[in-house]
């Protein structure tokens, strides 16, 4: 593309969402496991879900396929209203989580399955189930059973077959969640590549926030029914509007204190006669209030002199994790309390620095942390 | 692997004599030459022909195979799915009343069934003969089918039919194209039990059968009220047979299935 530009339709007011959940709310029995969600996905995006086990996602996906009817709210999917639509007759195919293979159809079978029930004729079927066992890589497999094949296989014919027919939406809930650590990371990079070459529009369910975090476009953080944030990766992860959000992405040091004062950077009293700590102000703050500071532990700066910046503390190393490609220390503060901070190794491990029982010094920048409403 | 101890040895032996004797009597009887049944005579064939020659028995025979192939195969797409009902299809209202009176006629004395199904077809005026019989063993039949057939939906995984549906099934193609293949072995030997259970019904047939139809064994027990002929042996040796390779076929094929079932299952653990 000549005038290439971000992708980001949800900026853009006139672009219309290609699915629209409007005030969602579903009930079983007397127990809500979604409580009045609103979300607009646009074409084309990979659009994350988050959150702690049983906090409704999957929920919100058997709403979207079909599985389940909301209590109140609408769900339109390309302008249509899904109210009464039955799962088959919806442009929406989902990757299950346990990936239902039918266990009596051969992979190429299976992957056809979908295509027939269109009446699609017979040479279009082989065709295009030739073209998704080239895409996933399975041609060697085709006339296999799906117990007969490995684990990363079998999520790959998974695919192969929601994919098959080619839908406006794919459903995919924690399709990954079965694989290896690195076999999961190819796979998310085979999942961004299919997304590009096809250009279907994927909603994924995960439990692993560094997956989302790798291939969502935005991510949606859940919990209890509700959502707490919907954002793109890097803004959930840098500015995070609730500590909750802050907690469950990635790690975090939290430190209570009170608002000092706000303006550009927001101040805030922490513990008797120290410096109040200095960071980005998250929303509606005024002075006065309850807060917390949020601080990633690899933006914070480890040192044995006293060093220049604003926000310093100092503690004694309590603990070190060795990562490999990082060093993380545990710092315990004159006041009891904990901070972690991450180091990145450059350099051997029998180079470094600080040791257990060291007294250091952390500091960071007026930027790097964040004051969020507790 | 355990030596087999001569206790063992004995306890086998004798647990097999008691149940196979009294076949194995018959079976050698059947060859017997003499008219007399308890007398040894010397080897023949001859009571095989003679059944052959047996019109009655021939007709009786031909009712009988009849009725079971009619009757399982109406309990077996009944039991079928009234199970799939049961198991699939959630909480409706009446569901437990509905499940208890689906097994209800397992534990009812079969003189009980028999005697109502009479009275039934009395009251609507239905002519008693193949047909009246047919109905009685499907009504008794096929709660055992859907038993076998529900314990197997039990452990079926429900998003196997929801990946159907969804890849756009109606949900008469899902059962048809997803649950059948996959609960078939179940539902052939809920088809076997309910054709060996209709074979040797004698009760419920003799309540609702008519003049102009009469089942094997209503034959075998009314011939064997006048004494017991070597013909009846013979038929009886004729049984034994298509039973023995009827329960052979049905162990080999749930056999098959199992060792399957445990292998996609492994998989889909894995
Ligand atoms: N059919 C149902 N009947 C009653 N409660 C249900 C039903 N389905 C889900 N729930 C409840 O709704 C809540 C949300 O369930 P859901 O399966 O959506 O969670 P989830 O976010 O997908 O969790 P996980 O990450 O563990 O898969 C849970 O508390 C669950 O117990
Ligand atoms: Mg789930």
């Amino acid at each position: 593309m000549v005038n290439s530009t971000v992708f980001a339709p949800w900026e853009d007011p006139g672009q219309t969402p290609l699915i629209r959940i409007e005030n969602v709310t579903k009930r079983f029995g007397d127990f809500t496991a979604i409580d009045d969600v609103s979300i607009d996905i646009y074409t084309r995006e990979f659009f994350a879900l988050l959150g702690p086990s049983g906090c409704g996602k999957t929920t919100l996906m058997r709403m979207l396929a079909g599985f389940e009817t909301p209590s109140e709210g609408r769900i339109t999917i390309d302008g249509k209203d899904m109210a009464g639509v039955p799962p088959n007759k919806r442009a929406v195919n989902m990757m299950f989580q346990s990936y239902a293979l039918f266990p009596h159809l051969t992979v190429w079978d299976n992957i056809a399955f979908g295509l027939r029930r269109d009446r699609m004729d017979k040479d279009r079927v082989a065709a295009r189930v030739e073209e998704m066992l080239k895409l996933t890589q399975l041609q060697k497999f085709a006339k296999r059973k799906p117990h007969q094949i490995s684990g990363g296989q079998r999520q790959r014919v998974a695919l192969a077959r929601s994919l098959a027919k080619a839908p406006k939406l794919l459903l995919l809930d924690e399709p990954l969640g079965a694989l290896d650590k690195k076999l999961r990371e190819e796979t998310q990079f085979e999942l961004m590549e299919i997304q590009e070459k096809t250009g279907t529009t994927f909603v994924i369910v995960t439990h692993d926030q560094e997956e989302a975090m790798t291939v969502a476009s935005r991510v949606a953080v859940m919990n209890h029914g509700k959502l707490v944030q919907v954002d793109t990766p890097e803004r959930i992860y840098e500015a995070p509007k609730s500590v909750y959000v802050a907690d469950f992405i990635g790690d975090v040091n939290l430190i209570e204190g009170l608002v000092a004062s706000v303006g550009e950077l927001a101040e805030l009293t922490w513990a008797e006669g120290k410096a109040p700590l200095i960071g980005q102000s998250g929303a509606s703050l005024k002075a006065g209030d309850e807060a917390v500071f949020a601080i990633r532990p690899e933006k914070i700066a480890i040192s044995r002199e006293e060093p220049e910046a604003r926000n310093r503390v100092r503690g004694k190393i309590v603990d070190i994790g060795y990562l490999g490609n990082l060093s993380v220390y545990h710092v315990q503060l004159p006041d009891g309390s904990y901070m972690k901070c991450e180091v990145g190794n450059r350099s051997r491990v029998s180079r470094r620095d600080y040791t257990w029982e060291d007294e250091v010094w952390l500091s960071w920048t007026d930027t790097a942390g964040l004051v969020l409403p507790s | 692997m355990n030596r087999i101890s001569s206790f063992n040895i004995v306890s086998l032996t004798l647990g097999f004599a008691f149940l196979y004797i009294p076949m194995i009597i018959l079976v050698i009887y059947s060859f017997n030459e003499s008219k007399l049944v308890t007398v040894w005579a010397g080897f023949s064939t001859k009571w095989y022909g003679e059944l052959l020659r047996n019109e009655s028995f021939l007709a009786a025979a031909w009712v009988t195979l009849k009725v079971a192939f009619f009757s399982s195969t109406l309990a077996t797409i009944l039991g079928t799915m009234a199970a799939y009902v049961m198991v699939r299809r959630g909480r409706f209202a009446g569901r437990t009343l509905f499940s208890g009176m689906i097994y209800a006629p397992l534990v009812m004395p079969e003189v009980i069934t028999g005697l109502s199904l009479l009275l039934l077809f009395i009251a609507i005026g239905l002519d008693r003969g193949v047909l009246t019989i047919v109905l009685a063993h499907t009504t008794f039949a096929m709660c055992y089918v859907s038993v076998v057939v529900s314990s197997r939906l039990v452990s079926f995984d429900q998003s196997l039919e929801e990946a159907a549906l969804d890849l756009g099934s109606t949900p008469f193609e899902a059962f048809r194209l997803v649950t059948i293949p996959i609960v078939a072995p179940a539902v052939l030997s809920g088809w076997l039990l309910a054709f060996t259970l209709s074979l040797d019904d004698l009760i419920i047939a003799s309540f609702t059968s008519g003049p102009s139809a009469t089942t094997l064994p209503m034959k075998v027990w009314s011939s064997v009220r006048l004494g017991v002929s070597p013909e009846i042996n013979a038929l009886s040796t004729i049984f034994i047979g298509i039973v023995t390779v009827g329960v052979l076929i049905a162990s080999v094929v749930s056999k098959r299935a199992i060792s399957r079932r445990q292998a996609e299952e492994l998989a889909a653990e894995s």
